[in-house]
């Protein structure tokens, strides 16, 4: 399987998502953001960071690069996209994914492990996943998930919402909720279910010796799934 | 033409940081600050003449880039 991982200037979470695809066995390649051709691939990846230092608004700038206009094609085609952290505000900003992150409630930047609640799983990113909540990492200012009721409701009529902020058990309440995002939600689809964009960081889980594995069990489920 | 642009959050949502400075000024001493919500401004020098022309290019701008209209509005002046 081909995977791209778009590098951004201000993009600092690229190498690791290349590393974590190669482990798991993704033929990945690295394009830079002012290309406009994509590889071939089954997977393109827009991972965290910091592009264009959050100027104007987090992933505002870079929605409107010269690969995106790719990328968005490849997503219309039906092609998989996963967003990362940044890589979310960026396929929010580009009007992939509805809704917008904002500043984070509290003003803090947080940086921690949290649990999620796996919501749906009938698309390629969960099929078939051995684990429903699963550990992950965050590291974020501006992860506070917005929408318009309209918005939340067709989110939620569709089955659109992917993951929601919970405790170790499983359970979806205030408590577990890191920043304010509007009803926990920690990661979306589009329509489809082929485009997904999620605050979390799964390749920042992929050692047990450095962190946890649910990572790990994130991409070797995606791979499997796109077999 | 020079064009000012004002982006600010719609009403009703989420203003983490003014509200801090809300908090701030009430902490300095003016308890009678009710709500602060804060903003971006923009000075943009458009190489037009025709003010109407000019407008209708920042308000393209402002739809396209400067602000985010899930949670912002902007304002031409």
């Amino acid at each position: 399987m081909n995977s791209s991982v778009i590098i951004f200037p201000g993009s600092n979470c690229d190498r690791d998502m290349d590393v974590a695809l190669k482990k798991f066995g993704f033929k990945n390649k690295m394009v830079w953001h002012d290309d406009d051709k994509l590889p071939q691939s089954d997977l393109i990846v827009l991972p965290g960071g910091f592009s264009y230092g959050d100027y104007l608004r987090c992933g505002s700038i870079a929605g409107k690069s010269k690969i995106i206009q790719s990328v968005i094609d490849f997503a219309n085609s039906g092609g998989l996209v996963l967003g990362i952290c940044n890589g979310f505000q960026i396929l929010t900003e580009t009007g992939l994914l509805k809704g917008v992150l904002q500043q984070n409630k509290n003003i803090e930047f947080i940086c921690k492990n949290i649990f999620v609640k796996v919501n749906n799983s009938e698309n390629k990113f969960f099929e078939n996943i051995d684990k429903d909540v699963l550990e992950l990492h965050i590291a974020h200012n501006e992860g506070n998930y917005f929408c318009t009721e309209d918005e939340l409701k067709s989110l939620e009529d569709n089955n659109q919402i992917a993951a929601y902020y919970c405790s170790s058990d499983g359970k979806v309440d205030d408590k577990s909720n890191p920043n304010g995002a509007i009803k926990n939600i920690a990661g979306i689809f589009n329509e489809k279910k082929n485009i997904l964009g999620m605050m979390p960081h799964p390749e920042r889980m992929i050692d047990q010796s450095l962190s946890g594995e649910d990572g790990s069990i994130f991409f070797e489920n995606l791979l499997k799934n796109l077999k | 033409m020079k064009i000012k642009v004002i982006v600010t959050l719609k009403s009703g949502v989420l203003d983490p940081q003014g509200k801090a400075i809300q908090q701030t000024l009430n902490g300095m001493g003016f308890a009678n600050v009710k709500d602060v919500r804060q903003g971006k401004y923009f000075d943009i020098d458009i190489d037009e003449n025709d003010e109407q022309k000019a407008k209708l290019s920042a308000e393209e701008i402002c739809k396209k880039l400067l602000a985010n209209q899930v949670i912002e509005d902007f304002k031409i002046i």
